[in-house]
């Protein structure tokens, strides 16, 4: 069974007026945020086939939309978390390739230094707060970091990112209600890639919009398409502005796919899909839609977007001959980082 | 840089030993192998020699002090080298002399330093009302559950070993305490502080005090040619069963009256040589050696999990010294001449008595021979000195009317009884190397065949 | 000097340390507008607004993680929990989140937070009521875990713990709220980490931390009028343990009885005496003897609640027999 995205009727791009110079450009960018994720996860998979990535290790291919869309929405004071798979959320939000492939790596110039790994990318001038690895655990986090925004006044956002499968857990929950009891400005951008791990929604969740779990707590929400980056991008505007001007949050369900396994160590069909599914699915793949797009609008032709392709290829393939180079941490960097350094206590 | 001279194990047994005389003075010269000392070990008078060389700057302790194996002694330096901190130490291993003995305090030391209460069952442990014994030093702390009776047996392998503290260890070793003598009141005798409160100042108790031990394996002398033999099951039941009915070394006795007339007159007429006088004991030992060659089934050591049938005979000769006996070895007794044996009796005896054996002297004989005839014994049973298997106790030789021939005739007899190790030697086994013994002994030839 | 109660002394810490840094905030359950289900935070909310004394619903995995995220972008939170056996449902929050997070961000995201409550037994609460958890967090790098015994030390630690810059596990003790002592005015502080001979002594040492602290003292008094002098050693820290202090007094006594109220295994006291063990192995003249709660669930019943607790009667017994006496 098949069951309905959002918006899959939009199997044409639907032409619009051809944009100005600099959306023109905002928009080939965002293209090569989305090639840059797909290659990257590409060589992230291939290196951990060959050893030099450890441990757990899960792809963002197929949701690329999700992460570039919503950071194009965000501003650069504005607080991310986000669960396990966030290579893709760390790219969009302008992460060098380099510092995560060396995390990836567990390399010294990695983004958390070589000790978070894939599932903990960190690099606060970015506001980017985290990969979390439990899941649900990084929700509360998230409605904390929009407390301390409304406790100081200002107008920021916090934004969290998770899975559909995150939402039958108590922090979840607890989050949401305290987040729309307290009027937090807080984005809750639920990843519904259909499976958590092997089990599919319906079999996990009592109701299938997760959109509606919103309904318990009077808060905002939306169903996305989560294949359309301008769909993801504005539902996300109007989420940030409700966040910034209301004080009020808003949980968005984005509706997307994951084309690989849920891990490197998982299939990507295995017994929960079939391949006809994940074929089907993949006929909408995001970066496809995207580029048709700016090709229909004029702003792009094939050989631009080969060379906005090879170009991220080549960012990345840089990117893994600096990761493959790069030194392991110091031996003394096992000791540090468990406490504060004491003469920064006040 | 000062060397710390300690008492060192001069021999296999040896735990302490009694500093007789110094042989230097403080601020005499010293080379390396000098004789320091003279040092009276459990068995003999031993020379504690200097392992490094320079001036003899301090005697730590008085003649006729005894201190434990690896307890600081003297101390070798250069002149006027301040030791200060060397002395003060106590026991130390630091220099090399302490290296060349064997830790023996180390060693213990490190057997006790298991945790001392098992960690669970706190709770009940502590909201017991009345004290009980913690469970020894040396048992594991295996997770005993609430209410779980202590292991309250021994520790195996728990016979010699001092249990204290260790802080009473450190005080010991600080103030040169022998821990041997101390009584414990803790549990199951443990040593703690306040047992050390009246000690300070008292000398260890010197060898006298305690009663000389027996070594219980002695050392396999270099190159011996012996056979060993894995037990049987029922060689296994055997030791088991009547180790358990005596035990530890079940002995059983066998007793038989020699006709000495024939090997007196022998003797007699050697002596009339006049190159020397030749004992009845020496012609025993030579006996013995020779039967125990047809018979070595009974020239063997117990060892615990098996046999070892020794090829060569190694008589050990019962000596009485001031405070004691030891047991000097004529070796290849079987294969000396009567005058060889006599004379390396006599020396061996003499030094005996004189404390001057060498550990290798007294130690790797394969059967023993006690004679108290010269004390006018008629007979007794001698205790076996382990691992040796047998050990024959020699009485007097005295007149005595028996029946020849059916006459009555005055005949010079002697009687020998055997203490056997049943693990090692059977009944019949014993009474057949006894008879071949007596049969050469009546039939002096047999000696020379 | 002032004499306050303890929870009086936490109260003044909070109201002081509110003052001074307006990063700093409480949330937990009822510590607003019922002034605390212990009445630590009383008057808070009229002084500070609901901004910063947040009343939070019953959501302890949830307003744990609210107070590690605040911690994270910079606000000082304290969180309390009306006890430390609902603290639990937070588990997930100080352990995977507040003491990892420092950690795998290599070191770019600290977590300055205290989470606060009551911890142990009170009286017939039963057994979902009465745990004592500083072991577990104790055994988290990350976490500091703190337990003071008395109005000043509440006082000088909480304001310590405030101006950490990692998670500090603050656990009270329910039954030392009303307990009384002379308080410090003002700017006092004492370092996290480092214990206090709360009782001097030669002949054994005491070591004990929270409610244990007055019971080893009761058991000390008694002790002196059979001629025994016990030192008191009070932990006050727990993670990190203040092993020079404890060496310092068994080297000088040689015997050692370690109480604490939570179960025997793997707790507190293991800990402490592994340091016993090995750097004072000399010093010993006994085993070092636990008193700890009895393992086994809280029961309701007085009497048998009483059994299952550290008193006075079960540390004199412990001390008779590392005194290896009658």
């Amino acid at each position: 069974m098949t069951l309905p995205m959002a918006g899959t009727s939009a199997a044409q791009p639907t032409r619009t007026k051809k944009p100005d110079a600099a959306t023109a450009e905002q928009w080939r960018h965002w293209l090569r945020q989305m090639f840059l994720i797909r290659r990257f996860e590409e060589k992230a998979g291939e290196a951990y086939s060959l050893g030099k990535i450890g441990g757990f290790c899960h792809l963002y291919i197929g949701q690329e939309a999700v992460g570039v869309g919503t950071m194009a929405a965000l501003r650069d004071d504005d607080y991310i978390t986000a669960s396990y798979r966030e290579h893709g959320q760390a790219l969009a939000r302008g992460f060098s390739a380099r510092t995560i492939m060396a995390e990836l790596f567990g390399k010294a110039p990695g983004c958390s230094g070589g000790k978070g790994g894939s599932m903990h990318l960190f690099d606060v001038s970015k506001g980017f707060l985290g990969g979390h690895g439990i899941v649900g655990g990084h929700i509360p986090l998230t409605t904390g970091m929009a407390f301390a925004i409304k406790y100081r006044n200002t107008d920021q956002v916090a934004v969290c990112f998770f899975g559909e499968a995150a939402v039958n857990n108590g922090a979840f929950h607890e989050a949401l209600n305290m987040a729309a009891l307290w009027k937090l400005p807080a984005i809750y951008i639920c990843e519904n890639n259909r499976y958590g791990m092997g089990t599919a929604l319906e079999r996990a969740s009592a109701i299938y919009d997760i959109s509606e779990r919103a309904c318990s707590y009077d808060m905002a929400n939306e169903v996305v398409d989560g294949q359309e980056l301008l769909a993801v991008k504005s539902a996300v505007e109007r989420a940030v502005r409700r966040a910034r001007e209301e004080k009020a949050p808003t949980l968005l369900e984005v509706r997307t796919y994951r084309f690989m396994g849920h891990s490197m160590s998982d299939p990507i069909h295995g017994h929960y899909r079939t391949r006809e599914e994940v074929e089907d699915q993949r006929k909408r793949d995001p970066i496809t839609l995207w580029s048709q797009k700016l090709i229909a609008d004029g702003v792009l032709d094939e050989p631009g977007a080969r060379a906005i392709d090879k170009s991220a290829m080549d960012e990345v393939e840089d990117a893994y001959r600096f990761a493959d180079e790069a030194p392991d941490p110091a031996p003394e960097a096992l000791w540090t980082d468990v406490y504060a350094p004491v003469e920064e206590s006040r | 840089m000062a060397t710390k001279v300690v008492m060192e194990a001069l021999s296999p047994t040896m735990e302490e030993g009694r500093v007789v005389e110094w042989k230097k003075n403080e601020g005499d010269p010293i080379a390396t192998g000098d004789v320091l000392a003279e040092v009276e070990t459990d068995k003999a008078v031993m020379e504690l020699v200097a392992r490094a060389g320079g001036t003899l700057l301090k005697r730590v302790v008085p003649e006729g002090t005894t201190v434990p194996v690896s307890q600081l002694v003297a101390v070798i330096g250069d002149k006027g080298e301040d030791i200060s901190a060397l002395v003060g130490g106590g026991a130390g291993n630091g220099g090399p002399a302490a290296q060349t003995t064997k830790p023996v305090a180390d060693t213990t030391a490190q057997r006790t330093s298991m945790p001392p209460a098992p960690p669970a069952a706190a709770a009940t442990e502590s909201t017991a009302p009345a004290p009980r014994p913690a469970p020894p030093p040396g048992v594991s702390p295996a997770p005993s559950r609430p209410g779980a009776s202590p292991t309250a047996a021994a520790a195996p392998g728990d016979g010699d070993r001092v249990k204290a503290s260790p802080l009473a260890r450190k005080i010991a070793a600080e103030r040169g305490l022998d821990l041997h003598g101390v009584a414990g009141s803790g549990p199951a005798g443990r040593i703690i502080q306040r047992d050390l409160e009246g000690v300070a100042a008292r000398p260890a108790p010197g060898p006298a005090a305690r009663a000389p031990q027996v070594p219980a394996v002695q050392p396999v002398p270099a190159g011996e040619p012996f056979r060993d033999v894995p037990l049987t099951q029922i060689r296994k039941t055997i030791a088991r069963r009547l180790s358990q009915s005596i035990g530890p070394i079940p002995t059983f006795y066998l007793t038989t009256e020699i006709d000495m007339e024939r090997v007196a007159e022998a003797r007699d007429a050697l002596n009339a040589r006049g190159e020397g006088r030749i004992s009845f004991n020496d012609i025993t030992i030579k006996a013995t050696a020779l039967a125990l060659r047809q018979h070595p089934a009974c020239n063997a050591w117990w060892q615990d999990d098996h046999i070892r049938y020794w090829a060569e005979v190694h008589i050990s000769m019962a000596v009485a010294i001031e405070d004691g006996l030891i047991t000097p070895v004529i070796r290849h007794a079987d294969q000396k001449s009567l005058r060889q044996i006599s004379a390396e009796a006599k020396d061996l005896a003499g030094r005996a008595r004189e404390r001057r054996l060498k550990p290798e002297e007294y130690t790797g004989g394969t059967f023993s021979i006690s004679n108290l005839g010269m004390l006018d014994i008629d007979e007794f049973t001698a205790v076996i000195n382990p691992p040796e298997a047998g050990i024959l106790a020699v009485g007097r030789l005295a007149e005595k009317a028996v029946v020849e021939d059916g006459t009555v005739a005055v005949r010079r007899r002697m009687r020998i009884t055997m203490s056997c190790d049943h693990r090692v030697i059977d009944g019949a086994t014993g009474a057949e190397f006894l008879k071949t013994l007596k049969a050469m002994l009546e039939n002096p030839l047999a000696l020379v065949w | 000097m002032p004499t306050l109660t303890y929870r009086d002394a936490l109260n003044q810490a909070l109201r002081e340390e509110m003052t001074r840094d307006d990063r700093v905030f409480l949330m937990g359950e009822e510590v607003g507008v019922y002034q605390g289900a212990y009445k630590v935070s009383r008057g808070l909310l009229e002084e500070f607004g609901p901004m910063r004394v947040v009343d939070t619903p019953i959501t302890e995995l949830g307003f744990a993680g609210v107070g590690v995220g605040a911690a994270m972008v910079g606000l000082r939170p304290i969180v309390e929990f009306m006890t430390w056996n609902f603290a639990l449902l937070a588990v997930d929050q100080l352990v995977n989140s507040a003491a990892k997070m420092r950690y795998m961000s290599g070191g770019q995201v600290g977590v300055p937070a205290v989470f606060r409550g009551p911890g142990g037994a009170a009286l017939q609460l039963a057994a979902q009521h009465s745990q004592a958890f500083e072991s577990w967090y104790a055994h988290i790098p990350g976490l500091k875990v703190v337990m003071p015994a008395t109005p000043a030390d509440a006082k000088g630690l909480l304001k310590s713990a405030i101006r950490d810059d990692d998670p500090v596990i603050f656990i009270e003790g329910e039954m030392l709220y009303n307990v009384k002592g002379e308080v410090p005015e003002g700017e006092h502080l004492i370092p996290i980490g480092r214990a206090d001979v709360k009782r001097e002594g030669g002949d054994v040492t005491l070591i004990c931390h929270s409610k244990t602290v007055t019971v080893a003292l009761k058991a000390a008094e008694q002790l002196a009028g059979d001629g025994v002098h016990a030192e008191v050693v009070d932990l006050r820290t727990i993670r990190p343990l203040d092993t020079e202090t404890v060496l310092a007094s068994v080297g000088k006594t040689h015997r050692c009885v370690v109480v604490e109220e939570g179960w025997s295994f793997a707790g507190v006291g293991a800990q402490v005496v592994d340091v016993i063990q090995r750097d004072a192995f000399d010093e010993l003249d006994a085993p070092v003897i636990r008193v700890t709660g009895a393992d086994v669930p809280m029961p309701y019943n007085k009497q048998l609640e009483k059994a299952a607790k550290a008193d006075p009667a079960k540390v004199i017994a412990a001390v008779n027999r590392v005194l290896y006496r009658g």
